[in-house]
């Protein structure tokens, strides 16, 4: 067993982790800083591929206030506004740091950020994670690569640090620390996927961030926030490119395949073609429902040069489109690019599921912070919404630090938890036989989809489906005793379903609870169709109660910070 | 999803402190055969696309190949990688060429 101390631990490496080990180091260079990674620092999570914008930045002429409006009008009236603000406050500070460490910003001829629609900026992202890397090593943060984190350390309802176990050298690993941030990122692969079979991993985000950060929240009693607001991403069809490249970056329209503009035609009360995020997703899925797909975005106004800059542009940061379009002989610039929903993802990023935090990021467990895509209450994120998220809760972290004591950590706990840990392992070498994590993950996959709102229901929900799926996902719950790992990188994989079915767990709970139809597209309420500010325009909160195992639902009420 | 490997051109990056392959893709899936000392793909359908390992190997030995479902044969797209920019070479399926140099950092 690997025993280590730190003042700070943050778990998970990633976008929102870089940021808040730099800030950490930076307010107070006599810390320790240790950052728990599952994969490596330099090529992890999101940003492995790279980015070609950053998507919350103030442009010339906005403020922080006029991005909270926005981003109220965009989650349909819900979000936390103190959370939004605090956030745009800090997002142009960030993306200059950022830009000083070394990240290509494309300028126009006077000097000025390109801008690319009314909040994103154009980069040369292709390095984005190397360079954030760079710089939380220079800082001095001390950087465990290869290690799953698999549950927070709590002592008296305070969290004191983390456990995992090393991916490459078998150790079990104990973090006491004085404060935590916790930063993995969102959950994918919860849903069956757009192409499966030998394509299975073919999804836009990333399919290695697993929900650990909010499993491991839900196991220790964390409170969490509005995971009914899925992310159903509208994305190229088979290759599952993001579309804001075409749309912010080159304009191009969303048109059914009678050649109509319907988001003009049939949503213009919401904004057309700038409707909600959740409403252009609603739209072609309609569409496509009503007979009227398939769907594209047309760039045929494109020219080769256009065509050109475009797969430049996506080279930065999902080059494989760019393969796709070459292998099938498809040219932008002559024929539209087929668009399709994906299978729903659970983050804080685009949407607003996660933790429940105040405004410095502190969840409701004591010592614990979270940041980027798992914390919850503030979507619109993105790259530099998360950066900014690391920063704020690394400030916060530095000042709880000085209150407290490196926990002693009980043997008997370490060891509980290492057996668990290790069970899927044990199970293959004692009996051979149990069920492998690819096949609970399927099953996981085709539960959801069918019965909580997936691809192939249109992402519509009902009552009567999501109970058969609670019940299915605690027969799964029952069946992860039952798991077999035949090496490190299987136990990963078992340890990553066994997150998966937590995190389904909590959601279907969400899901149930909201009564109302308030992201369509996202989620479409088949018993209950309309939007409901009445009774609605709160926040639905769980919490698994500790003593009887039992997820609690808390509602929280919204409020108006920016008028 | 998934890479194809070149065995005739991956040495196991004998030299370095670690497979650059092995060492960073995000879903831990590439290692070595011990056998051969030659990397290979886990999980060719755990494979997401991201191309590190295509960027990162110093042998230019793997590719990146679209599932046939997804994509015809004849295409490829093959990056290199500098210190501070990157080149690509597409070659669309009717054998033109386009390459792309796109700075990195600075
Ligand atoms: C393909 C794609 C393209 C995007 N393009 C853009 C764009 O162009 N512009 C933009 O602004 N935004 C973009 N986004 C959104 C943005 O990238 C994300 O919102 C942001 O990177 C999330 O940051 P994060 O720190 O929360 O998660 P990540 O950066 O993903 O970091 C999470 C980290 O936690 C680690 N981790 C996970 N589980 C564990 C565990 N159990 N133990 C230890 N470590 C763990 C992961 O390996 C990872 O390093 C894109 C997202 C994707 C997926
Ligand atoms: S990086 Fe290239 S040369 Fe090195 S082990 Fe991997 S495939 Fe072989
Ligand atoms: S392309 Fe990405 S996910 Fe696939 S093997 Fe290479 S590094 Fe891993």
């Amino acid at each position: 067993m690997k025993k280590i101390d730190a003042d700070i631990l943050i778990i998970g490496g990633g976008t929102a982790g870089c940021l808040a080990a730099v800030e950490a180091k930076e307010k107070n260079p006599d810390l320790k800083v240790v950052i728990l990674e599952k994969g490596h620092i330099d090529r992890s999570g999101c940003l492995a591929a790279g980015m070609n914008a950053i998507n919350a930045y103030i442009n010339p002429g906005e403020t922080a206030e006029s991005f909270v409006k926005y981003v109220r009008n965009d989650a349909r009236g819900l979000i936390r506004e103190d959370l939004v603000r605090s956030m745009g406050q800090e997002l142009n500070s960030v993306v200059k740091r950022v830009e000083d460490w070394g990240l290509p910003i494309l300028k126009d001829t006077e000097g000025n950020y390109q801008a690319r629609g009314r909040w994103n900026i154009k980069i040369n992202g292709e390095s984005l994670k190397p360079i954030l890397a760079d710089a939380a090593r220079k800082a001095g943060a001390e950087i465990y690569n290869r290690v799953a984190v698999t549950n927070l350390l709590t002592q008296d309802g305070r969290v004191t640090g983390a456990v995992g176990f090393g991916l490459r050298d078998g150790e079990f690993y104990a973090v006491s620390a004085k404060a935590t941030i916790v930063a993995t990122g969102g959950a994918s692969g919860i849903y069956k996927p757009n192409n499966d079979g030998s394509a299975h991993h073919k999804i836009w985000y990333s399919p290695f961030n697993t929900g650990a950060g909010y499993a491991m929240g839900i196991r220790a009693g964390a409170e969490m926030t509005s995971f009914e607001m899925r992310f159903v991403a509208l994305r190229t069809k088979d290759a599952i490119a993001p579309t804001g490249t075409l749309a912010l970056g080159f304009g191009a329209k969303q048109v059914n395949a009678l050649g109509e503009e319907f988001m003009v035609e049939k949503y213009a009360d919401v904004g057309g073609n700038g409707a909600p995020t959740c409403y252009r997703t609603y739209g072609p899925t309609l569409e496509n429902k009503e007979g009227r797909g398939p769907c594209y975005m047309d760039t045929t106004h494109l020219t080769s040069d256009d065509s050109y800059n475009l797969k430049k542009s996506y080279l930065n940061m999902y080059p494989h489109i760019v393969l796709y379009w070459a292998g099938n002989g498809k040219d932008p610039s002559v024929e539209p690019v087929e668009i399709a929903g994906t299978e729903p993802y659970i983050t804080g990023g685009h949407c607003q599921a996660g933790y429940w935090i105040t405004e410095d990021r502190g969840t409701t467990l004591p010592g614990l912070y979270a940041a980027g895509d798992v914390a919850g209450g503030a979507p619109y994120k993105f790259v530099s919404g998360c950066w900014a998220e690391g920063v704020i809760a690394a400030r916060a972290a530095v000042e709880y630090v000085m209150t407290g004591s490196n926990p002693d950590v009980s043997d008997a706990v370490l060891a509980a938890e290492e057996k668990r840990v290790r069970a899927p392992q044990q199970r293959w070498d004692e009996s051979g036989d149990g069920v492998s994590p690819r096949e609970m993950e399927e099953k996981l996959q085709s539960v959801m989809d069918e019965y909580a709102g997936g691809i192939k229901t249109f992402y519509e929900i009902s009552e009567a489906r999501l109970k058969i799926a609670g019940k299915e996902i605690e027969k799964l719950k029952g069946q992860t005793q039952f798991l077999i790992a035949r090496d490190l990188h299987e136990l990963n994989l078992a340890h990553e379903v066994i997150d998966r079915i937590d995190v389904a767990h909590v959601l279907i709970k969400h899901l149930l609870h909201r009564q109302e139809t308030r992201w369509p597209g996202f989620t479409t309420n088949q018993d209950f169709p309309e939007r409901d500010d009445e009774e609605w325009l709160k926040f639905i909160n769980t919490r698994l109660n500790p003593e009887t195992g039992d997820v609690e639902i808390v509602e929280r009420a919204y409020s108006q910070v920016v008028s | 999803m998934t890479v194809k490997i070149d065995l005739k051109r991956c040495n196991g990056c004998k030299n370095l402190d670690a497979p650059r392959c092995e060492k960073l893709c995000p879903g831990d899936l590439m290692t070595l055969n011990p056998e051969t000392g030659k990397a290979y793909i886990r999980s060719e359908a755990d494979c997401w696309d991201c191309m590190v390992c295509v960027k990162a190997c110093p042998m230019l030995a793997i590719e990146t190949k679209l599932p046939y479902t997804l994509a015809y044969f004849g295409a490829s797209l093959k990056p290199k990688t500098g210190k501070d920019k990157i080149t690509w070479t597409l070659k669309n399926s009717d054998g033109t060429v386009e390459t792309f140099e796109i700075e990195t950092r600075f």
